[in-house]
């Protein structure tokens, strides 16, 4: 299966707060940001956790502004995340 | 916090409850007595803050390497003979360089990921929660905490080791050390100066 993203691609993670293991820190649920590279393939941690079988897909290192994040500060975090976590975003909402 | 404050952890109920779970593991054969520990030996054989070290000395001396460094880390650290292949399979290695108006510094916010072979075992603060939850949020706060004063203009990019790659600063060198050799500069070179809570 081809990588569903590429580095510039705006992307916005999902908001649900699954009943397991996940690698979406809840920090970054809800908000959008833009792939930088990719980083590797990996099964989805989600479905290794709870012994599922799980085939590698890609995994984004995705920056976001800080104030998209926490509503302040002018840094820049980059979160690592599986594809999985990701919809595609058309252009930057401030909340 | 403070850079040489280590964090108090309440961690005796998660170690007796992961006691538990060896010794049951133990009884049903599926696990050696020791072999965790065995594991854990292997993992962090040879992982010392000095491979890191050696790593940026080779970048600040040698400009070609700097830059395969930055485009494949994980190749260009075998010309070294060093390797991120120790545990039980590769891990990716993600090497982020500071410059002139940016720095960057590595936490995992999730639990402790951390590049072992090159930087040996973490240190305490590294896996506080008062390190992990503060420095993805307020990076100059911290920062100025373990010492390090940033320029407002510095932009500041945090990394977030969330899930499978392990990352490692490449720090800027030192003004005034043109004189000195490859082994010289790699001893200016601190394990906080590796995840970015120090400029070296």
């Amino acid at each position: 299966m081809p990588d569903r993203f590429a580095a510039g691609d705006r992307v916005r993670t999902g908001t649900v707060d699954p009943p397991h293991h996940t690698r979406l820190p809840r920090y970054a649920r809800g908000v959008c940001g833009e792939v930088v590279a990719t980083a590797g393939h990996h099964p989805l941690a989600d479905e290794r956790a709870r012994g599922l079988p799980s085939t590698p897909r890609a995994v984004y290192c995705v920056r976001f502004a800080a104030h998209d994040l926490f509503g302040e500060g002018d840094h820049a975090v980059v979160v690592e995340l599986f594809e999985d976590y990701l919809e595609p975003a058309e252009r930057e909402v401030r909340r | 916090m403070s850079a040489t404050h280590d964090a108090t952890h309440d961690e005796a109920p998660i170690a007796a409850r992961v006691r538990h779970v060896e010794a049951l593991l133990e009884q049903r054969g599926w696990l050696a007595p020791g072999e965790v520990d065995e594991r854990i030996d292997a993992l962090a054989a040879g992982g010392s803050p000095a491979n890191g070290a050696a790593i940026v000395a080779r970048a600040w001396v040698d400009p070609g390497f700097r830059a395969r460094l930055l485009a494949d880390a994980n190749t260009a650290i075998g010309e070294l003979g060093l390797s991120m292949a120790g545990g039980l399979q590769e891990q990716q290695l993600i090497v982020v360089a500071n410059g002139p108006d940016e720095h960057h510094v590595v936490v995992c916010t999730l639990c402790s990921c951390y590049p072992i072979a090159l930087l040996g075992p973490s240190p305490g603060w590294y896996k506080s929660e008062a390190y992990r939850s503060r420095v993805v949020r307020e990076p100059r706060a911290v920062l100025r905490e373990f010492g390090l004063e940033l320029p407002a203009s510095t932009r500041i990019t945090v990394w977030d080791a969330s899930a499978e790659s392990r990352y490692m600063v490449l720090p800027r060198r030192p003004a005034g050390t043109d004189d000195l050799d490859e082994g010289r500069l790699a001893a200016l070179v601190t394990r906080k100066g590796l995840i970015g809570t120090a400029a070296v």
